[in-house]
C-alpha cells in the first residue's frame, strides 16, 4: 500500500517566486487496486508518478510504502523496496539490448532468452524480433513504449506506476496496449497499479479514480462514481479523438 | 615454443582471447624475441632479413583460415618498433587477430611501436582485430604508438576492429588506407581513456576508384583527467562514398577533442561526418535507477553498453 500524506512540491520560478506543482495532497492506493489518475494538462500528474518512483523529492509531507517512510529514500533504494515506474518517454540506450534492459529489470542478469522473449509478447512484441535489437533510435516510439512497459512487467514488484502509456502511440498500438493492462488488472493478486492516463477505455479499467487539477486533488471514487463526471471532459478522451 | 610465464600468458588472453596455441597460422613475440611461429600450406610468416619484423604471405584464394600475431611487453624499459607486412592474395578470405599487451611493473617506461602495412589483393576480404592492453603498477609509462597503412586493390574489402579499453598510458594510432575501384572499408574503434591517459586516433582515407567506399565509426569513453583526439579525414577523388563518426561520452574531467574532415574532389563522391560528444544522460540514470541499480551500477551497464 502507498500513501501519500500532505503531500507538496514547490519548484522556484525564474525571479525566486515559489510555485506549487502539488499541494497540500494526500491519497492512498491500496492492495490489489488498480487506480487511473487523470485530469488536465499541467495539473502535476507526472510530478506525482516522479515523486513515487523518488526522481523528485517533496518540499513538505510524507511518503510510506508498506508502513514505512521513503519520503527521503532514493530512486535505488524505492525500487528494491518494490516500486516500478514507467516513464512517459522512454530513454534510449545506444549498445545496450533489449534484452540486457529486461535482464536488469528482472534482476537475473541469467534471464534466459526464452524467458525475457515472455514479456516482449506480452506487451504485443514479435520477441524474436526485438530482443536483440538495441534501444537506440532505431525503434519506433510505440516500440519504445511497449519495451518499457515490457520492463515494469519483468520487475513483478509491489506497486507499477505508469506515466501516460499511451502518449506518442499510434493507434494501432493502442489497442494492443488495453489487452495488456486489462490483462495487468486481471493478474494483479496483491500488488497495486498507478496508471496516469486521459483515455476512456483505461479509465474504464480502474477500480478507482483520481482526477487531479491544480496539483490537487479534485475527485476521487470508484469508478462507477467518478467516470460519469469525466465523459465529454479532456480527462476521458475517447482513443479516437485523441489520436486521430 | 619458449615457455611464457603467467603474465605473459594473461596478457596473450586479454589480447587475442587466446587461453591455448591456437589453430592455423600464427606468430608470437614476447619481450622482442620470437616466442612461436606455426605456418600453414596457405599462410607463410617469414622474418625481414633486418631483423626488424615478419612479413605475412597469404596465398590467393585462401578460404577460412586465420593468423594470430600477439605481442607481449613484460620487460620494463623496453622500447622497439616493429614492422609487419601482410601481403593478402587476390580473393583469399581471412581473418587476422593482432593485439599487444604492455605490463609494466617498473619505473622506466616500455613502448611498442607496430607498424602494420596491408596488401589487400584484388576481390579478397580480411577481418582485421585489434586489441590494446595495458597493466602493472609501476611508475613507467606503457606507451603504444601503432601505425597501419591499408592498401586495397579492386573490389577488396577489408574490416577492422580496434579495441583499447584499459590501462595504455599514451597513445598515437595513426591508420591510412588508400582504395581502388569497388574496395570496402569498414572501421569500428572502441577506445576507453582514464587517469590520466592520452590517446590520439588519426585516420585518413583517400577513395581513389569509383564505387569505393569507407565506413569509419568511433566510440569512446574519457574517465578521470584523460583526454582524447579523433582526426578523421575522408577524401573523395573518384564516384565514392565515405562516413565517419565519432561518439563519445565524457566523464569527470576528461577532455575530448573530435575533428571529423571531408574532402570531395569528384563531385560524385558522397561524404558524410558525425560527431557527438556529451556526457551520459541524467534520464538514462534515472532509467536504471528505477530498476534497482546504483548510480554506479548503472553508469556501468551504459558505457559497457555503449562501447560493446
Amino acid at each position: 500500500m502507498l500513501e501519500l500524506q500532505h503531500v507538496s512540491f514547490d519548484v522556484s520560478d525564474e525571479r525566486d517566486k515559489n510555485i506549487g506543482i502539488i499541494e497540500d495532497l494526500s491519497l492512498v492506493i491500496p492492495d490489489r487496486k488498480f487506480v487511473v489518475v487523470t485530469g488536465p494538462n499541467g495539473g502535476g500528474k507526472s510530478t506525482l508518478a516522479r515523486l513515487i518512483a523518488g526522481v523528485e523529492k517533496p518540499t513538505a509531507g510524507r511518503i510510506l510504502f508498506d508502513g514505512t517512510d521513503i519520503t527521503e529514500m532514493s530512486i535505488t533504494d524505492r525500487a528494491k523496496m518494490g516500486i516500478s515506474f514507467a516513464f512517459q518517454q522512454p530513454v534510449r540506450f545506444k549498445g545496450l539490448q533489449v534484452l540486457d534492459l529486461i535482464r536488469l529489470a528482472s534482476g537475473n542478469r541469467n534471464l534466459s532468452v526464452g524467458d525475457a522473449c515472455e514479456y516482449l509478447s506480452a506487451v504485443g512484441l514479435c520477441a524474436r524480433d526485438y530482443i536483440r535489437r538495441e534501444v537506440n533510435a532505431s525503434l519506433s516510439g510505440g516500440e519504445l513504449k511497449r519495451i518499457e512497459i515490457a520492463t515494469v512487467l519483468a520487475r513483478k514488484t509491489r506497486l507499477s506506476v505508469f506515466d501516460e502509456p499511451e502518449a506518442g502511440i499510434d493507434l494501432w498500438s493502442f489497442q494492443n496496449l488495453i489487452q495488456v493492462f486489462e490483462r495487468m488488472r486481471k493478474d494483479i493478486s496483491d500488488s497495486s497499479i498507478m496508471i496516469i492516463s486521459h483515455q476512456e477505455r483505461i479509465l474504464n479499467i480502474a477500480d478507482e479514480i483520481v482526477v487531479l487539477a491544480d496539483g490537487k486533488i479534485r475527485s476521487q471514487g470508484p469508478k462507477e462514481e467518478v467516470l460519469p463526471e469525466l465523459i465529454g471532459t479532456d480527462a476521458a478522451v475517447n482513443a479516437c479523438q485523441k489520436l486521430l | 615454443m619458449i615457455e611464457m610465464d603467467a603474465i605473459q600468458k594473461r596478457i596473450i588472453e586479454e589480447v587475442a582471447d587466446l587461453h591455448e596455441v591456437p589453430e592455423g597460422a600464427y606468430n608470437f613475440r614476447a619481450n622482442s624475441q620470437l616466442a612461436g611461429r606455426n605456418t600453414t600450406a596457405n599462410i607463410d610468416i617469414v622474418s625481414k632479413d633486418d631483423g626488424s619484423g615478419i612479413d605475412i604471405k597469404i596465398k590467393p584464394g585462401t578460404k577460412n583460415e586465420s593468423v594470430h600475431i600477439p605481442v607481449v611487453v613484460s620487460a620494463s624499459g623496453l622500447k622497439e618498433t616493429v614492422y609487419n607486412d601482410f601481403y593478402i592474395g587476390e580473393n583469399s578470405d581471412v581473418v587476422i587477430v593482432a593485439g599487444c599487451g604492455i605490463h609494466n611493473c617498473g619505473n622506466q617506461d616500455s613502448e611498442h611501436d607496430g607498424i602494420h602495412r596491408f596488401y589487400v589483393g584484388k576481390g579478397a576480404k580480411c577481418r582485421y582485430v585489434e586489441k590494446h592492453y595495458g597493466s602493472g603498477d609501476g611508475e613507467g609509462k606503457r606507451i603504444l604508438n601503432p601505425g597501419t597503412e591499408v592498401y586495397m586493390e579492386e573490389d577488396s574489402s577489408m574490416e577492422m576492429e580496434m579495441v583499447q579499453i584499459k590501462g595504455v598510458d599514451s597513445t598515437v594510432r595513426t591508420t591510412t588506407a588508400k582504395l581502388a575501384a569497388g574496395a570496402r572499408l569498414v572501421v569500428r574503434e572502441r577506445l576507453m581513456t582514464h587517469g590520466d591517459q592520452t590517446a590520439e586516433s588519426v585516420y585518413r582515407v583517400e577513395l581513389n576508384g569509383e564505387g569505393s567506399s569507407a565506413d569509419v565509426v568511433s566510440r569512446s569513453v574519457a574517465r578521470d583527467r584523460s583526454w582524447q583526439k579523433f582526426d578523421a579525414c575522408i577524401t573523395g577523388n573518384a564516384p565514392s562514398s565515405g562516413h565517419t563518426e565519432c561518439d563519445s561520452i565524457i566523464m569527470d574531467e576528461g577532455k575530448i577533442l573530435a575533428v571529423p574532415s571531408l574532402e570531395a574532389n569528384c563531385v560524385d563522391s558522397m561524404l558524410v561526418h558525425e560527431a557527438a560528444i556529451g556526457k551520459i544522460a541524467g534520464e538514462q540514470l534515472v532509467k536504471l535507477m528505477t530498476l534497482g541499480l546504483t548510480e554506479t551500477e548503472a553508469e556501468e551497464q551504459i558505457i559497457n553498453g555503449f562501447l560493446k
